[in-house]
């Protein structure tokens, strides 16, 4: 056997079943072997699209995501995907091809040294340098994109390896020596982390996108209603616990709610999951939960303590450490009343203080689109963002009561993420409605991709809140920077809906309030890749607002609670 | 707060690029660094000196222990510990001050290596105080090349 058909065999034998990719001259073998695979491949248009699809398609399934790019070029245009996905801690496995291992060190043709590109955004990197070496390696590399704290592995393969003939043999046992992720929860510290819940008078759950990824949402929601805690959650985190309960206090941080934001400042029991104390989340280190005892529950130990002081520190699986205190607690004899001034408290400031923007006749405003989608999807789309204002938007005025149906882009923060993600979360999930919110800008980065869409028919429905200006930007600008608007202007702008059906999809122009909802409701009909252009009010902002070194309870449009 | 870190890594390439790059990229300051195999063949050992002033050493192991192929890392107790560094130093030395300088180096159990009309080329093993302390003695009569390993270290008794 090929080395490039071991390739496919090691995908198959990992349950892999779709990759995105862009073929080159050092992946013509693995090309010609996929060709008479029953691996489903889409060609993308660019190979960050790649990276962004098999991003998408892992956080929306759960599963490890594929991307194959050519060696030099192709494999640095996946740079991005991959950061992304670091950041973001989504398994993918990322396959790139090398020039031929003789010519590897002479600046050959394509060739760039891409694990060493990529060393400090991969969780693992391989290079082969034996084709034996390939079942075993594909085994490690999806193993460990998958498990403890999951994220990208590249495998940069040179050319001959891929021809090279080999006796392939299954890959046998894994032997990581350096690498056994700790999943139970040490039980004592589970007992501590018990004990300080059922003594708390004002708890609160910091929830993360750890939970999602540990499938730890009814246990996490258990707890909750058990013990009368509310729930915050990160960016990555939303859809971890539903925000129609009383308890969801929405997402927290410089975009928070202003009731999740004084809720944290004022707790006295401050329990992180799966989370890592991000400085978006956390304003000012030095006054976040200042009077609060901090529990901290983690996969990765590197994150405990990494920035904020943690009194009980679990390392863990998020599912089986709150299954664990959800046990204990249980045995407990506790008062069941203990934290109810406190719930009290926290829901009428929801009730009193909630998200709110002012209507303004004439204007469509961009949370009024994102309530739209919200009321027309019944909160059962599968959201993608890129990033920026549409982003914070789409976080505070959609309500996510589902995990898995929130992709965008956290840690990295990357324009252009949205719109391949979402492509990849329809592959993997063809029977969900998948949104992408956009802005102008940040669509342009990966416009290209509506090809891809259009091609395999893959109905995503792009909502561009269009306001003609790299909106977040200018927000800063405008609150920090005397309205300096400089390079913010987006003053060459196409038309969105033309481009569209130039790509062949459908495209909607909306410039009435009046036409949003009939804009959503028939793009979703179509069944047909779309992309609708809101023309937004112009120079609207998202608040709350928590300035940058600021803390959290200081928010600019918030209300004093 | 010097500490140091015996760190075992697998053999594979690329091992030292990922630990390096990981103490570059985290802002951790290394002091010195030395590879070298062990008795198993499938297995390197990294002694790494690292000035924890700035970032605790707690979140230096565990950012390091997050690389697949390190094994297992020891941070040192000095108390327990026996560590040495080697130098290689080629001093000025003509016939009038050669013999000073060969009587320096046996107060320091220095081997000489090699002599030339106007050098010599001292070899010495020891802590890094006592390295240091013959550099600064040397010094007068003019280093033309210092050469050193950095610490290698490995903890007493039967552990």
């Amino acid at each position: 056997m090929k080395g490039s058909e071991a390739i496919i065999e090691s995908l198959k034998a990992a349950g892999v079943e779709v990759v995105f990719g862009l073929p080159g001259g050092m992946v013509i073998p693995l090309y010609d072997a996929l060709y008479d695979s029953d691996l489903k491949h889409f060609l993308v248009r660019h190979e960050q699209g790649a990276a962004h699809m098999a991003d998408g398609y892992a956080r929306a399934t759960g599963k490890v995501g594929v991307c194959i790019a050519t060696s030099g070029p192709g494999a640095t245009n996946l740079v991005t995907g991959i950061a992304n996905a670091y950041m973001d801690s989504t398994p993918m496995v990322a396959i790139t091809g090398q020039a031929r291992s003789d010519l590897i060190g002479t600046d050959a043709f394509q060739e760039a040294d891409i694990t060493g590109i990529t060393e400090p955004i991969v969780k693992h990197s391989y290079l082969i340098k034996n084709p034996k070496d390939i079942p075993r390696i594909f085994k490690e590399a999806f193993y460990i994109a998958s498990t403890g704290r999951p994220g990208p592995v590249l495998i940069d393969i040179p050319a001959d390896m891929q021809l090279a003939d080999i006796d392939y043999k299954p890959a046998g046992k894994i032997n990581l020596p350096g690498y056994k992720p700790t999943l139970k929860g040490h039980k004592k510290q589970i007992i501590s982390a018990a004990k300080a819940i059922a003594a708390a008078e004002k708890p609160v759950f910091y929830a993360g996108g750890g939970i999602i990824t540990a499938g730890a949402e009814k246990e996490l929601l258990a707890i909750a209603k058990l013990m009368k805690i509310p729930v915050t959650t990160t960016l990555m985190g939303l859809g971890c616990f539903p925000e129609d309960n009383d308890l969801s206090l929405g997402m927290l941080g410089m975009h928070g709610t202003g009731y999740a934001n004084y809720a944290v400042t004022h707790s006295d029991l401050l329990i992180g999951v799966g989370a890592r104390f991000d400085d978006r989340v956390t304003g000012k280190l030095a006054t976040f939960a200042r009077h609060a005892k901090k529990i901290h529950i983690d996969m990765d130990p590197a994150e405990i303590s990494k920035n904020v002081a943690i009194d009980i520190p679990i390392v863990g699986d998020a599912k089986d450490v709150l299954a664990g205190i959800l046990a204990e607690l249980k045995k407990m004899k506790r008062e069941p009343k203990k934290t109810a001034a406190w719930t009290d408290q926290v829901i009428a400031w929801k009730k009193k203080h909630p998200l709110h923007y002012k209507d303004e006749k004439g204007s469509i405003m961009p949370q009024y689109v994102i309530e739209e989608i919200n009321r027309i999807t019944k909160s059962e789309a599968i959201l993608c963002t890129d990033v920026g204002q549409h982003q914070m938007w789409s976080a505070l005025f959609y309500k996510h009561i589902k995990p898995r149906h929130w992709v965008s882009s956290g840690g990295l923060g990357t324009m252009g993420f949205g719109f391949p993600a979402a492509i990849g979360a329809k592959v993997g999930c063809p029977d969900k409605t998948v949104i992408d919110v956009a802005g102008d800008g940040s669509f342009q980065m990966n416009i290209q991709e509506l090809a891809t869409a259009v091609c395999y028919n893959i109905p995503v429905v792009v909502c561009i809140l269009n306001n003609g200006f790299l909106g977040m930007v200018r927000q800063w600008q405008e609150l920090f920077w005397n309205k300096r608007y400089s390079e913010t202007v987006i003053a060459c702008q196409p038309d969105f809906a033309a481009v569209a059906e130039a790509y062949g999809a459908l495209g909607i122009t909306i410039d009435n309030k009046k036409d949003v909802g009939d804009a959503i409701r028939t793009a979703i009909k179509s069944k047909r890749p779309a992309v609708l252009d809101f023309r937004v009010k112009q120079e609207e902002n998202v608040f709350p607002m928590v300035p940058a070194g600021k803390s959290i309870d200081e928010m600019i449009g918030g209300h004093k609670t | 707060m010097k500490h140091t870190l015996s760190v075992l890594v697998e053999n594979k390439p690329g091992v030292l690029a990922r630990v390096a790059g990981l103490f570059a990229r985290r802002g951790f300051n290394i002091n010195s660094l030395a590879v070298g195999i062990t008795e198993d063949p499938d297995v390197s050992r990294m002694t790494i000196t690292v000035d924890a002033e700035e970032h605790p050493i707690e979140q230096v192991t565990k950012q390091l222990h997050k690389l697949i192929n390190v094994i297992k890392i020891t941070d040192l107790d000095p108390e327990r510990t026996v560590a040495r560094e080697l130098a290689l130093i080629k001093v000025k030395s003509d016939t009038k001050s050669r013999a000073e300088v060969m009587q320096l180096a046996e107060i320091f159990r220095a081997q000489i290596l090699d002599v030339s009309r106007k050098t010599i080329t001292i070899e010495i093993t020891g802590t890094y105080e006592k390295l240091d302390a013959f550099e600064q003695l040397l010094q007068p009569h003019g280093v033309v090349e210092i050469v050193r390993t950095g610490r290698i270290a490995i903890e007493r008794g039967e552990k």
